[in-house]
């Protein structure tokens, strides 16, 4: 499951394109223009490669704190069968992270250099998983619906032009259809049972909205940043788009269930086809990302946890001659 | 300390501050490429890599990793470091293969001159 990639508002994009040798340039956009993909040691413009790692890297913290939350349920899923899915459904995600630290490893960042961005602070990850899992009945709601907005954006990024993402994101992608069932099995299950698994999962709905309408970002149809990096199909559609996609495929599913989402605003305008809001709190969700949500330093501390405690067994099986090298593919 | 929702954090006591030393270069050792056979019969096929820090712990990762869905019967581990390849810039070395249609068997037709050839003599 994934956030998209949070680009600061404030970071200038005029030095795109510094200093890049323009030949070089041409004969890249040429190669992507013609469907072709880029491949690690390709020559690619600087901003190419930082975008890449900072997104790929990204989405690889999002994974692997994702899987926090979630987590929290499995000693508590109803059920052996639930408990079962819900550990095989954690284990991907965390599997998904090792496969996306491997294509950002592939632009030259080593796995140890993502990690320790990540436990510092310094790299973000997707908003949504500084907020609590309170219930069960959040984590369905997570699988759900957090994985349906993550299956838009990375079926729409697996057609990037960087060849090690968008192989990473097809097999993500595949992994993540049974996240998708099983997250609505489990919601529909509440949501037709008794009144008190109704009102659980309604509350979990109401509680998850906000975070679900920030999941795919802020606007940023007017930036040049965007224009360039959808030129060079890094970024496959802007933040907006994929709100509409996600709204349009699952609120009828949500209203099917006669349960209700907190904004009285939300309608689909049979005239432009597109979905009606209350616009999101950005202001929330720029304190959130920034440090200041529920979850933040938890999530955190639990991974700089896991990290040192397991230092001592990866450094035993170190084996004194071995060294790295930057994976092929 | 962490009050959190999830039990097993909570009882392990965490400080919010629990500052540690940065991750060393290696600390997630070398990398190995997967190769991975659906089916006998089939030839393997690149998957992508894992971190690992000798063959015996790359081929388990490897089956966690890209043999948890589907059927599969075979898997390979080879060190990157062990793989040699070709350089995408030197992409020219293939480029005038496609013109040597004396290696296809497309490259050898014949109906045209049988036909001439029957025509010409009245074969029936």
């Amino acid at each position: 499951m994934y956030g998209n990639a949070y680009i600061d508002p404030n970071e200038k994009p005029l030095s795109i394109l510094d200093g890049e040798d323009p030949i070089k340039l041409a004969e890249f956009e040429a190669r992507i223009d013609r469907g072709e993909k880029i491949e690690p040691k390709d020559w690619m413009p600087k901003e190419y490669r930082k975008q890449l790692i900072r997104m790929i890297e990204q989405h690889a913290h999002s994974e692997i704190i994702g899987a926090l939350p979630e987590g929290t349920w499995i000693t508590r899923a109803p059920g052996f069968k639930r408990k079962l899915a819900l550990m095989a459904k954690v284990q991907d995600e965390v599997g998904h992270a090792q496969l996306l630290y491997s294509a950002a490893e592939t632009l030259g960042k080593s796995r140890e250099a993502m990690i320790n961005d990540l436990i510092t602070g310094k790299s973000k990850y997707s908003n949504v998983f500084n907020y609590p899992a309170l219930t069960w009945a959040d984590s369905c709601v997570i699988a759900w619906l957090i994985d349906a907005g993550a299956i838009i954006n990375q079926v729409a990024n697996a057609k990037g032009s960087y060849g090690p993402y968008g192989r990473a994101l097809d097999r993500i992608c595949t992994e993540e259809s049974f996240h998708l069932k099983y997250g609505h099995h489990n919601v529909v299950t509440l949501a037709t049972g008794t009144p008190f698994q109704r009102q659980m999962v309604q509350e979990a709905l109401t509680r998850w909205w906000p975070p679900i309408m920030h999941f795919f970002g802020p606007s940023d149809k007017i930036s040049n940043h965007t224009t360039i990096l959808m030129k060079w199909k890094v970024k496959m559609a802007t933040n907006d788009d994929m709100r509409q996609q996600f709204l349009n495929m699952y609120v009828p599913k949500i209203w099917d269930l006669g349960l209700v989402l907190p904004d009285a605003n939300l309608k689909k305008n049979e005239e432009t086809k597109l979905w009606e809001y209350t616009e999101p709190d950005w202001d929330e969700f720029k304190r959130v990302i920034n440090g200041g949500g529920p979850c933040n330093a938890e999530r955190l501390a639990v991974r700089r946890m896991a990290e040192e405690k397991g230092r001592w067994v990866r450094k035993a099986l170190l084996q004194k001659d071995s060294s790295y090298v930057t994976p092929l593919a | 300390m962490i009050n959190s929702l999830d039990p097993r954090i909570a009882r392990e006591q965490i400080n919010e501050d629990n500052t540690i030393a940065p991750l060393t270069e290696m600390d997630n050792w070398e990398t190995y490429e997967v190769f991975h056979q659906k089916k006998r019969g089939e030839q393997h096929e690149h998957v992508g890599i894992v971190h690992a820090p000798n063959n015996e712990m790359a081929l388990l990762f490897a089956k966690e990793q890209y043999g948890r869905r589907g059927i599969s019967v075979n898997i390979w581990v080879v060190k990157t470091s062990n793989v040699f390849a070709s350089d995408y810039d030197d992409a020219d070395i293939f480029e005038t293969v496609p013109d040597k249609q004396y290696r296809e068997a497309g490259g050898y037709k014949v109906m045209e001159m049988i036909n001439k050839y029957k025509k010409e003599n009245k074969v029936k």
